[in-house]
């Protein structure tokens, strides 16, 4: 069976292992959860799990397939996150929460790649570590500006203000991003479920997308630019596919992430914020994204789990990172794993022969 | 070899959500299970570590007295996230925590208060001071956010601080021309100037200059120039006590000697690091705590702290004290033993601080009482630094 499935396509392979075990997942999760047998700090952590999945895949578009750094992704998923939340708060309690959940992680995500399209056009024309220094700066500008702003709504409909909250003009509204203060009183209205389906329509999209005409145009251009560019491919357009694609995935998942708690604030979504999701994508494997679903939950669970440590908590957390790092990437542990699977299988190999001579002893 | 990897990624994933199932629940309980929550790691660390000093010497004296309410304390960290604090909050939910004493800091805390409000446990926070925390706090125009019934604040509210200081400057004719720098990226600093600027205006207090900085503001000559230029007799500064020192250094520099007023973030100015602490001299600030007040109770308590930890407790830690024996109170008055569900405590909690009779005296104050707003009265001091040390005004 195993040989059957490496003789697939890449892209039946793909497909198989990332919805599989998304689905697996939810197939075992859920009815636990339901039924409320998960520990209370497991199932607080299934939302928040999804949402840096998602975030983690559309990081690795970037990255993995487009082969541009960027060190602003929590940029997007801030604006998703704020925009989501204020769309979720303005439609009122009176609303279904489906309604809200779905209208927010929506209007998060066409901002977010909105934003991407802004910031996509005078980023992607530099390369390299250019680009990674000025999606960096990017996505500070956006956490700046999401600290002053201050946001309310009443009968009248929306208000925005860049100053302060007296400013908003509003008679027995609600104030729903008060600057540095952030966004408070946001519907929890996301569940392990809406997650798991976000995952889901983000992997269709990705695996799609890579596996297109579209997609093979743009592994050309991370593979070489110049090359891709003399055979007719228009470098700026699929650079902006991606680039907007990713946003606007990133902007859903901050959507999600925000309906998740009951407040945020625009610190959260900082440069570490990005550095996390880039460090959930190498870890992950450039482009693939299996590794980068069960890299993403176990880096996230790690921290948690080591609560037991105390204190050392997060001295282990960084120390376990540089052991795995090494451990799948080095060439020494390369070998090292190499020859501990050749001195596995050379034990297999001579037990079975021996047994094979014993019996052949036995029967003469 | 490709599989390899795989295999191994799975097998670990499945170990460790193995160790996530089982919600780990093997200590005996020997008391009340009391929680805290707050940055014991990252930038914010030295107040939760300062909470959880405290919080933990207070239990070992309340299990020492000859009563029957014992507590169980446990203290999670949230590296002042608060993602992270609702991850430890859950985390103490599968320890059977029934009441929170917590959490240390604003942000992570109006997360917190939020999913405590939805289950049901009584929560006092020595320290988070805004009052999106507690909910149900109107402004000028009506505008509000549901009241969270039973989160309470051992500490002043934002606003209070910042009226109760406007409040002090006229009363006491400090000043009339005013310049304040508050830091605009920050929770704290941003809800005591805007009540600072309402109460000033209310009072003819003139506010002659407003200069912001950030968290990584380090040259404030920009701000202090522009105070100096406008006359300011007075420079209010809502802010923690490292940038404050700066500021004062910086005023030196220019030759600028206007009164400085600070409120509960300046607590902590004299032992900064290589501070020259005869630049503080003269130097107001409105807290509820000095480590050198004379009353007996600050006196051993400061002595204590000092001989397990080896460093002066500041408001934070004595805020954390003043919640554990509030807890105390509360729970001897009515009678909470420890299996009792967190769900009936909060009932009886809630009835039992908000009610008529229930006073408390602490470090930080004494005849303290709750409203159902979830603020605590009690009444505000000013001090002075005079020969680096506090001095009563």
């Amino acid at each position: 069976m195993l040989k059957k499935y490496k003789n697939l396509s890449n892209y039946a392979r793909t497909s198989i292992s990332t919805y599989g075990i998304i689905l697996l997942a939810f197939v075992i999760l859920f009815p636990l959860q339901q039924a409320g047998a998960l520990s209370y700090s497991f199932s607080g952590m299934l939302v928040p799990i999804c949402a840096y999945i998602v975030m983690a895949i559309s990081l690795n578009l970037t990255v993995g397939v487009l082969g541009e750094l960027s060190l602003g992704h929590a940029g997007f998923m801030s604006i998703g996150a704020f925009s989501g939340a204020i769309a979720a708060v303005s439609l009122g309690n009176g609303t279904p929460d489906v309604l809200r959940l779905v209208l927010g992680v929506l209007i998060g995500g066409v901002l977010a790649g909105i934003s991407g399209l802004l910031i996509g056009i005078p980023v992607l024309r530099l390369k390299g570590d250019y680009l990674a220094i000025v999606t960096l700066a990017f996505g500070e500008i956006i956490k700046n500006i999401v600290n002053c702003l201050y946001v309310g709504v009443d009968a009248a409909g929306l208000h925005f203000s860049m100053t302060d909250v007296a400013s908003l003009h509003m008679t027995n509204g609600t104030v729903i991003l008060k600057g540095p203060q952030g966004a408070v009183g946001i519907p929890k209205v996301a569940s392990f479920l809406s997650g798991i389906i976000l995952i889901l329509i983000t992997l269709f999209v990705v695996i799609n997308l890579v596996h297109s005409r579209t997609g093979r145009a743009i592994k050309a251009i991370r593979n070489n630019q110049i090359a891709a560019e003399s055979v007719g491919i228009s470098i700026t357009k699929y650079k902006m596919i991606a680039f907007i694609t990713s946003a606007a995935l990133a902007g859903m998942a901050g959507a999600m992430y925000a309906m998740n708690y009951s407040s945020i604030v625009a610190k959260k979504f900082d440069f570490n914020t990005s550095i996390l999701i880039l460090v959930f994508v190498v870890l992950g494997g450039m482009g693939k994204f299996f590794g980068t679903i069960v890299a993403t939950t176990v880096l996230y669970m790690l921290p948690e789990i080591f609560r037991e440590f105390g204190e050392y908590r997060m001295l282990i957390y960084a120390v376990v990172l540089i052991v795995v790092m090494l451990a799948t990437n080095s060439s020494g542990a390369k070998m090292l794993k190499d020859k501990i699977v050749d001195f596995v299988k050379n034990l297999f190999a001579r037990s079975k022969n021996k047994k094979v001579e014993a019996g052949g002893a036995d029967s003469e | 070899m490709k599989n390899f990897k795989k295999v191994l990624a799975v097998a670990v994933a499945a170990v460790m959500m193995a160790a996530c199932f089982a919600s780990c629940n093997g200590e005996k309980q020997t008391g009340i299970r009391v929680g805290g929550i707050g940055p014991i790691t990252g930038g914010a660390a030295i107040y939760g570590q300062a909470v959880k000093n405290a919080a933990e010497m207070a239990v070992e004296e309340i299990n020492a007295l000859d009563s029957d309410i014992k507590f169980d304390f446990k203290m999670e960290d949230d590296e002042h996230d608060a993602e992270k604090s609702v991850n430890a909050y859950n985390t103490l939910k599968d320890w059977g925590m029934q009441i929170l004493m917590g959490t240390v800091t604003s942000g992570p805390c109006t997360a917190v208060s939020t999913e405590t409000n939805a289950d049901n446990i009584f929560t006092l926070t020595p320290s988070a001071s805004s009052t999106d925390v507690i909910g149900g706090y109107k402004d000028e125009d009506g505008n509000t956010i549901e009241r969270k019934d039973n989160v309470f604040q051992m500490c002043f509210s934002d606003p209070n601080q910042g009226t109760a200081s406007a409040q002090y400057i006229s009363e006491q004719k400090l000043a009339t021309k005013v310049a304040v720098i508050y830091n605009n990226a920050d929770n704290y600093s941003t809800g005591i100037y805007q009540k600072f600027d309402a109460e000033a205006k209310a009072r003819n207090l003139e506010i002659v200059s407003v200069g912001t900085c950030t968290d990584e503001t380090t040259d404030f000559k920009t701000q202090l120039n522009a105070a100096k230029q406008a006359g300011a007799d007075l420079v209010f500064l809502p802010i923690y006590y490292t940038p404050a020192s700066l500021i004062l250094k910086q005023a030196k520099d220019i030759d600028y000697a206007p009164k400085f007023f600070g409120v509960d973030g300046m607590d902590g100015i004299l032992t900064v690091e290589n501070f020259d602490t005869s630049l503080a001299e003269g130097v107001m600030l409105l807290t509820p705590f000095s480590a050198d007040a004379e009353d007996e109770k600050t006196q051993n308590f400061v002595k204590n702290y000092k001989e397990k930890y080896g460093d002066v407790p500041n408001q934070f830690a004595a805020d954390a004290y003043d919640c554990m024996y509030a807890l105390y109170e509360l729970c001897k008055a009515q009678g909470i033993t420890m299996d009792m569900t967190a769900e009936e405590i909060n009932d009886k909690l809630c009835a039992q601080i908000t009610a008529d009779d229930f006073t408390f005296d602490g470090l930080t104050g004494t005849g303290m009482k709750w409203s159902e707003s979830g603020e605590v009265s009690k009444a505000p001091m000013a001090v002075v630094i005079e020969n680096g040390e506090y001095v009563g005004m």
